[in-house]
């Protein structure tokens, strides 16, 4: 990443922004547990790419033992954010604080990156923009795609090299979800709920099925809906890449839109947009004003993943009629996403809903829970070592020998794909909702 | 260092193998004991064992101070570099378990193999691997050899020394000693491997273990007895023990584990108690260990026991190890650093060893909470302090130090299973005499001529 022309903060500057950290960094006694569950360690069993030596040189950083601040950024840019050693950690350090506060850090002093800023502050906060390059981009995939496996209908992009890899991918569906819905407001049918529908990027934009998906599960459910025109991406990828004002531009645009709407939860199919509502915009609310920070509170309290919300809200019955035998009966096995497991602690709810739907016979896989080194933008910037931590997922999925994997991410669906479509293997990736939709 | 060096250990182990920049060398500049950290002038990862003694011969040759690093666990500085131009050796990469033998019960492993990978490989061949470290989900079996790793099954299983059958490592010409056999017997010259138990990297760099295995128990029954009086919980031990049972884990924790850990879990433990006793017996058959677990329901009812849990199922079993194993992390989140010792004291000397710490609490006005392996002796005093604070720690260290007499004076000894490293070395002495101290130091001498092999650890 080039270094900031105008750092208008010196590195002494910034130890001393960083000693702000100190009382959450003294937490951590090195005891080395997160080597268990780190996803990057596992891949490179380097100290530096575990949370204990991440914390060990922003310490250094702080205390100026090291003072090459370029360095140390790019050991903490090799985490995914994952939150695996959080939910480990027998001394309870708030890993996720302390990445994304240092990360803020290193921006205010070297910059973001030029794409990354194009993105964030340019594409992000223009859904309009993006439906449209969305469709755009439909129009003229056809020049650039191959396809690469029939079963799993992913293809890849010779041509697009140098800008997406070798990666293989689902092609765009047209156009998208909220360019084809526009608002909705309907009121509360059978179930007596409301809810507003905050679908995510990608399964507005790519994997339009899935919000197709979760509105026919409210249909079906007598749920009312409320999505406003004009919702934005949630600020995930923004506050990961430490630029909290267009974070903070972003989350004030949602509370905006969704301000108006009267409604009992706000529900996504997208693990990630949950724990940013429910989680982040609740951890940095200081920034806004206390009107906001109600709304923030608020919307923290409603905010719920749509399997939790099958499960716990609508309690639908699972129990499927059928005996689950024979060779109709698909076998399905179920990967975490670590920010539906570890920051929602949803877990039993997605399982659930697979086991009880007809025509599936639920099988567990070893390491459900462990990253599959997704990330979201973590994919984009570090895409080898994703790939790294995704083979040992990839391997993981194939020993049960599955006719189909369930997920409850479109981020983890998309690195999902894409390592089994590498290796050739026939396993279409499924989110819960399309399983669980399909059989209404 | 000097450049020609470093091209010397890349032309060995490849250039991604050789870490020289400040911030990677930083990373492996500490480990779990709360000491300053020392960085090492070089880290290098070998991937195998031809690799791993070349480097050794040419760090020797060099005159680099070497110190070999499984995870960086350690309670007592033990991986903790020596400073200048030093040479830290990594063994992840050493991390093939080469070979399960069932008919003859043993395995053949690298060092760098984690504990419970490992433990659970042999599990899926239907047999037990059972020395079980704190740390074991990601302790090195290298590690555990060095530091003779204990857990809580060692009353009745023993500890790593119990499962050492034979062991190669590269002395400090880079020349690969065997030693020990696959055999259960075997005298063929010295026991090296009773030498390199323990020795905590001063002696040589293993690089492969061959272990012992047992077939599992095929039974087992868990429960939880309560105490109003520590000292009744400890006579229940001794009974237990005298009426020649040997449960597979007897644990205790204290009052002020007890308060933190409800604290914690809400998990409804009983924090008006002075004392739980955990106790787990097992065995190849159900009907023995009923009769065992009938005879320890007793003898705990005897020896005044107010009440008593017993496990009818593996999720109430559980439910009863979660006390035990959110005892750590209760503690270590009441403050921001958790001191945590290891001094060991005979089985029937554990009441006066816990009375004690609780006065020398009191007297540095310290936060202790007391939990352990009662069947051993083995309790981890665990200290509640922030390492920010200079006169607080000054406190910390006196206590520690005070901690320490105590066991010594009730004939127990500085650590059970924590190492000695470079927190303790000054303690040798006291806990034997100077003649052990010379004897030792001329052994290594022996077979450390510059004293290299983790210099200013263990015997200094």
């Amino acid at each position: 990443m080039p270094k900031a022309l105008k750092s208008t903060v010196s590195v002494s500057e910034l130890a001393g922004q960083l000693m702000a950290l100190d009382d959450l960094l003294a937490s951590c006694m090195r005891c080395g547990l997160c080597q268990a569950v780190c996803p990057v360690y596992g891949a490179t069993m380097k100290e530096a790419d575990v949370s204990r030596g991440k914390i060990a040189l922003i310490e250094n950083l702080a205390h100026e033992m090291i003072k090459d601040v370029e360095a140390v950024s790019q050991r903490l840019d090799r985490c995914i954010l994952c939150g695996s050693c959080q939910s480990n950690c027998p001394s309870g350090v708030n890993t996720t604080d302390i990445f994304l506060r240092a990360r803020q850090l290193m921006v205010a002093y070297k910059g973001l990156h030029p794409v990354k800023k194009i993105i964030f502050r340019f594409v992000l906060p223009h859904p309009g923009l993006m439906s449209f390059g969305t469709r755009a981009g439909s129009w003229f995939q056809g020049l650039f795609l191959r396809k690469v496996n029939e079963k799993t209908g992913t293809v890849e992009a010779p041509l697009l090299r140098p800008f997406v890899g070798r990666r293989h991918f689902q092609p765009l569906e047209g156009r998208s979800f909220s360019a084809k819905s526009g608002a909705i407001d309907t009121s509360a049918g059978a179930s007596g709920i409301r809810v507003a529908f905050f679908p995510g990027c990608v399964p507005d934009k790519l994997f339009v099925r899935l919000a197709d998906a979760t509105m026919k599960v409210f249909e079906k459910h007598g749920v009312g809906v409320f999505m406003p025109d004009g919702l934005v991406c949630c600020g995930m990828p923004n506050l990961v890449s430490g630029d909290r004002n267009s974070f903070n531009r972003l989350v004030r645009t949602n509370l905006k839109r969704l301000g108006g709407g009267d409604f009992d939860y706000i529900v996504s199919p997208c693990a990630t947009c949950v724990s940013g509502i429910k989680e982040n915009w609740l951890r940095f609310r200081e920034d806004f004003t206390p009107e906001e920070q109600r709304g923030i509170e608020k919307l923290q309290g409603k905010a719920i993943d749509i399997t939790a919300f099958i499960a716990d809200v609508l309690k639908a019955n699972f129990t499927a009629s059928e005996a689950k035998e024979g060779d109709t009966c698909k076998m399905v096995t179920y990967h975490d996403s670590c920010h539906l497991k570890k920051s929602l602690g949803v877990y039993a709810q997605p399982r659930a809903i697979l086991d009880g739907l007809p025509g599936l016979r639920y099988a567990e896989m070893p390491e459900a829970d462990r990253c599959c080194g997704s990330g979201g933008s973590f994919t984009l910037t570090q895409h080898d070592l994703a790939d790294r931590i995704g083979r040992r997922k990839r391997d993981n999925i194939v020993s049960v020998k599955p006719d189909l994997v369930a997920v409850a991410c479109p981020a983890c669906m998309l690195q999902l794909m894409d390592m089994l479509s590498q290796n050739g293997d026939d396993i279409p990736v499924k989110h819960v909702v399309e399983l669980y939709a399909d059989s209404l | 260092m000097n450049a020609n060096l470093v091209k010397e250990f890349v032309g060995i182990l490849g250039k991604e193998y050789v870490l020289t920049e400040e911030a990677d060398r930083q990373s492996y500049s500490y480990d779990a004991a709360v000491l300053a950290p020392r960085i090492p002038a070089l880290v290098v990862a070998p991937g195998n064992q031809e690799q791993l003694g070349r480097t050794v011969k040419l760090a020797y040759e060099n005159g680099l101070p070497i110190t070999v690093r499984g995870s960086g666990t350690n309670l007592s500085g033990g991986v903790i570099p020596e400073p200048g131009d030093s040479l830290v050796i990594l063994t992840n990469r050493l991390n093939r378990i080469i070979e399960i033998n069932e008919p003859d019960l043993y395995a053949v492993v690298e060092p760098g193999v984690i504990t419970s990978q490992f433990a659970d490989a042999v599990s899926a061949r239907g047999l037990f691997y059972p020395p079980d470290p704190g740390s074991q989900t990601v302790s090195t079996l290298g590690g555990n050899v060095a530091l003779n790793a204990g857990g809580l099954r060692g009353l009745k299983y023993g500890v790593t020394k119990d499962y050492l059958m034979g062991i190669e490592f590269f002395d400090y010409n880079g020349e690969l000693v065997k030693t020990g056999s696959r055999t259960v017997k075997c005298v063929t010259g010295y026991n090296l491997g009773g030498m390199m138990i323990s020795s905590e990297g001063t002696l040589g760099v293993f690089s492969q273990l061959i272990l012992k295995l047992v077939p599992p128990p095929k039974a087992s029954k868990a429960m939880m007895a309560v105490y109003g009086d520590i000292n009744k919980a400890s006579e229940t031990v001794a009974a237990i023990i005298a009426a020649h049972i040997l449960p597979c884990t007897l644990e205790i924790l204290d009052q002020k584990c007890l308060k933190y850990v409800e604290a914690h879990t809400k998990a409804g433990l009983p924090t008006e108690a002075a004392a739980i006793l955990l106790i787990e017996v097992d065995g190849s058959h159900a009907q023995g260990v009923e009769e065992d677990a009938d005879k320890v329901m007793s003898l705990c009812k005897k020896h005044g026991a107010t009440e008593i849990r017993i496990a009818r199922d593996a999720a109430e079993k559980n439910k009863i190890w979660e006390a035990r194993r959110n005892a750590l992390p209760a503690l270590a989140r009441a403050r921001p650093t958790t001191v945590l010792e290891d001094a060991t004291v005979p089985r029937s000397k554990i009441p006066a060893m816990v009375a004690d710490i609780n006065r020398i609490a009191d007297k540095y006005k310290l936060e202790i909470g007391t939990f352990g392996h009662a069947g051993d002796g083995n309790l981890h005093p665990t200290i509640l302090c922030d390492r920010r604070d200079k006169e607080e720690f000054r406190r910390v260290e006196e206590a520690v130090d005070e901690i320490f007499d105590t066991a010594l004076k009730l004939q127990g000894t500085l650590s059970g299973e924590h190492g000695i490293g470079m927190a303790k070395a000054k303690w040798m002495e006291k806990e034997t005499n100077r003649a052990t101290i010379n004897f030792s130091k001329n052994l290594r001498r022996a077979l450390d001529p510059k004293y290299l092999f983790n210099a200013g650890k263990k015997i200094i």
